[in-house]
């Protein structure tokens, strides 16, 4: 895991460029000039959106503003998934910056979940890395980590350290050796063509003969239309973090190397671009 | 978030199990039994266990939990798998079932305060 230290901050240090509109509707006493970010992959757009709120409070009304929350193109963004994942899975093909529309009445209950404070985005944050760790060591790893460690791991995603992150999370990122891999594999799918918010099942890293399951083996058992055929154009991609793996890749590298900091590997199967 | 469009239907175990009538359904079966614990000063439901469709969820079924107690709606009431941690709202139980369930139910913890981490 050390020889590829270096996929671990790329993944952490990727950033998606993005244009902030307020909404037309809004109402402000003067023009709202759109706000840029470069925002961090792997970080929630509640958590990294102060600046944007701050910009757009100040040509409006205190009446006039209520909770904020995102959408693009028509659709309300989820802040409690990870900011790559609603890039990839919602505008992977757009071209950049990202085009995100900022509201700030009208909230929709129906598909956003609330986010009155940080506090709220740590919950969620940390109920995400105790069910991965349910999945790779029966949690065994972060119950006997100490309330601090859990403190370092959000305050690592909180405040972009890195190392102050890895220091505590390469712990849950063990496994004895003579078992080759995690119990289980956490992972999440998302695909475009389900109302369904994702799959997620028991997987195992290694086969009960012995050999190395990988990515094409986890989709052959999900999701197997997301599997190219023989002779047959490729109809989807399988994306994550931006990139995609080849389907070869173990996939208890990939559990290792490419997941969100919430300890999941998050995977969007998305229709090939038909231009 | 969507709640399922229809309000709870969940039906007692001994009741004898509604028919499948949805012919898209894959193997897995539609419904699953979910055994339901209070924590601490929560008030304990008279019935426990609880059938339920594998789409519902977390959110609805902590609606209905409320409901069900008679909760203001002021008061919170939070979820917990494996008395460790809360799942995501959106989360569909199913999906906790397969993950965490055990001798073919799923047992879930709920509470009017946080009561895990």
């Amino acid at each position: 895991m050390a020889d590829d230290k270096d996929v671990l901050r790329d993944v952490w240090f990727g950033r998606i460029p993005t244009c902030f509109t307020l909404n037309q509707d809004e109402v402000t006493e003067r023009e709202a000039e759109p706000y840029y970010l470069l925002l961090p992959r792997v970080s929630y757009l509640t958590l990294v959106t102060d600046k944007v709120k701050k910009h757009f409070h100040k040509v409006m009304r205190a009446e006039d503003v209520e909770e904020m929350w995102f959408e693009y193109e028509g659709t309300p963004l989820k802040w409690h998934n990870p900011i790559g994942l609603l890039f990839d899975f919602h505008a992977s093909n757009s071209v950049l910056p990202w085009s995100i529309t900022v509201h700030f009445k009208n909230f929709p209950d129906r598909d956003l979940l609330h986010c009155p404070s940080n506090s709220v985005i740590e919950a969620h944050f940390m109920s995400g890395i105790k069910e991965a760790d349910a999945l790779k060591h029966k949690s065994q790893v972060v119950n006997d980590m100490q309330k601090k460690d859990h403190k370092q791991l959000w305050m690592g995603l909180q405040n972009d350290k890195f190392d102050q992150f890895w220091a505590i999370n390469r712990k849950l990122m063990e496994y004895p050796t003579e078992e080759g891999g995690f119990r289980y594999i956490p992972f999440r799918i998302y695909q475009t063509t389900s109302d369904r918010p994702f799959i997620q099942k028991l997987f195992r890293p290694v086969s009960p003969e012995g050999s190395v399951h990988t990515l094409c083996d986890l989709l052959k058992e999900m999701y197997p239309v997301a599997l190219p055929s023989d002779g047959e154009p490729k109809r989807y991609q399988v994306v994550i973090h931006g990139i995609e793996p080849l389907l070869e890749t173990p996939l208890q590298w990939l559990s290792e190397h490419l997941s969100h900091p919430d300890n999941f590997l998050h995977i969007c199967v998305l229709p090939v671009p038909s231009d | 978030m969507s709640d399922n469009a229809e309000s709870p239907i969940e039906t007692q175990k001994e009741e004898s199990q509604p028919p499948s009538d949805d012919s898209t359904a894959n193997d897995d079966k539609k419904k699953i039994d979910v055994l339901l614990k209070a924590v601490g000063d929560t008030p304990i439901m008279k019935t426990k266990k609880w059938t339920m469709d594998r789409g519902r969820t977390v959110q609805s079924l902590s609606q209905f939990i409320s409901r069900f107690l008679k909760l203001d709606s002021s008061e919170q009431l939070f979820i917990y798998v494996n008395q460790s941690f809360a799942p995501s709202p959106d989360q569909d139980v199913g999906v906790l079932f397969d993950c965490f369930g055990s001798d073919g139910k799923l047992i879930l913890h709920y509470c009017k305060s946080q009561a895990w981490g």
